[in-house]
């Protein structure tokens, strides 16, 4: 027998692996390519602001399959069977964002380095920001999580989500790219980065969930 | 206790109509009022600034509407927990009726904060920490009416918008500290805000007619929004039992 959060997860991960898994990394690559054709194939400037063209990535990278995440589910019913399952309702939703996740940050995060070195980030540029993405990405899900929750099936909830969410992930994108910064000593970015994405992982879960339930009365 | 039950009162839609039907010529009158005394104190009688010239009198446009804009997030978050805990429509119709508003002070912040920039740091704009933070503000009020908008049915409105006020709510002290600190990392604020001095009386007493003068505006537009809305949303009632009566009295004769 196996648990619902079990059986959500398998299924999500199932799901993503038909298709779409693949998309935003290809998307996070596009905006690292572009880049140099906005700002010029300067090595020196593309090494001086790389951590934060790969933050913008990131970041526009994980809002795309979020119009996704809970709108497929609305559409076949799987929305309503997540109600219906023996247990709360949060915690279901936390499930789903870690399936999100899983399949759109995690990518971002191994990518990362890989995308770094063409931009001639050194290695310890490398490292951080890898491990900044590592610890800020969950925060950026569960706030696109709510964002998603609140936009369940409107007809212009496309364009909507990153319209309200992107205001509400700048602490994110700060202490993201301060934390990815190599000529910074000390855990003091990384550490509020951690910070804000535990507080993000409770909120995101409970204001998505009040959200989701709101649509059902 | 009579205050009290005098103001639960006022949450029957159609006692608040009435009492904002009495209310509004005697707000709207101590608002011309009020704005009148505060600007002719502000534009003719405050001395100009020894430093910035004439240009300071910005301020008292600028620094009330910065206020307002703040004040009337604080009464969409009051609002919105008014929707989801007591799940009272008045308290959505004073969240809806309260969003514009708030857009509307903060641009009147932001925009002849950019035109005393220009004078004052000889640019439009800088990414300044108080600027920066601003402007998120105003995005966020952006961002909830185009989610009031997008939905059509009032109740599913009022309970997202509530959500996402009380959401940004518990967000916006993070950004205005995380504004702060980036701001503090990339440019020194000494720059711009060379200390503050102590303000003058000549300047300060202009300053609060203003402020209070903008708080009626605040209140008059506010609540004639919410008889505005209430009587909209009578209307859409009234429509739709029309529609349905339409519809009932057209099946028998099939």
């Amino acid at each position: 027998m196996t648990s619902p959060h079990a059986a959500l997860l398998s299924r999500d991960l199932a799901l993503a692996r038909g298709g779409g898994a693949g998309l935003g990394l290809v998307f996070f690559l596009l905006v690292v390519t572009l880049t140099p054709f906005a700002v010029g194939p300067d090595l020196a400037l593309l090494r001086r602001i790389g951590p934060a063209i790969l933050w913008l990535g990131a970041l526009l990278a994980t809002l795309l399959g979020l119009d996704r995440l809970l709108q497929a589910d609305h559409e076949d019913g799987g929305l309503d069977l997540i109600h219906l399952a023996p247990a709360p309702l949060e915690t279901m939703v936390a499930t789903k964002i870690l399936a999100h996740w899983l399949t759109t940050g995690l990518p971002l995060v191994l990518a990362a380095p890989l995308f770094g070195v063409m931009l001639d980030l050194g290695p310890a540029a490398l490292g951080k920001t890898a491990l900044a993405l590592l610890v800020g990405t969950p925060a950026l899900a569960s706030l696109g999580a709510v964002g998603a929750a609140l936009t369940v099936g409107l007809r212009r909830g496309g364009l909507l989500v990153p319209v309200l969410i992107l205001p509400l992930a700048i602490p994110t994108l700060i202490f993201g790219v301060a934390a990815s910064d190599p000529a910074r000593d000390g855990f003091g970015p990384l550490g509020a980065l951690a910070g804000l994405t535990l507080g993000y992982m409770v909120l995101g879960p409970i204001a998505a969930a009040a959200a989701l339930r709101a649509l059902r009365e | 206790m009579g205050l009290i039950s005098a103001v639960s009162s006022l949450a029957n839609p159609a006692r608040f109509s009435a009492f904002a039907g009495r209310a509004l010529p005697w707000l709207a009158g101590a608002t011309a009022l009020t704005l009148a005394a505060g600007l002719y104190l502000g534009l003719f009688v405050a001395p100009a600034d020894y430093q910035q010239g004439e240009t300071v009198r910005i301020m008292f446009l600028h620094v009330p509407s910065a206020w307002l804009g703040m004040m009337a997030y604080v009464v969409m978050a009051v609002a919105s927990l008014g929707v989801l805990v007591w799940k009272h429509p008045m308290a959505d119709v004073s969240a809806k009726a309260a969003a514009p508003l708030g857009a509307a002070f903060t641009f009147l912040a932001l925009a002849p904060g950019s035109l005393w920039g220009k004078p004052m740091w000889g640019t439009w704009w800088v990414w300044d920490a108080r600027l920066t933070s601003f402007l998120i503000l105003f995005l966020m009020y952006l961002g909830l009416m185009a989610l009031r908008s997008a939905m059509e049915e009032p109740s599913r409105a009022a309970k997202a918008c509530a959500i996402l006020t009380l959401v940004g709510s518990i967000n916006i002290p993070i950004v205005k500290f995380s504004v702060d600190w980036w701001n503090t990392l990339h440019q020194p604020a000494s720059v711009i805000r060379a200390g503050k001095p102590a303000m003058d009386p000549s300047i300060l007493v202009p300053l609060l007619v203003c402020a209070v003068g903008f708080t009626l505006l605040f209140v008059t537009l506010h609540l004639a929004a919410m008889r505005t809305e209430l009587v909209r949303r009578r209307l859409r009632t009234l429509r739709i039992t029309a529609a349905s009566a339409a519809a009932l009295a057209a099946e028998p004769a099939e």
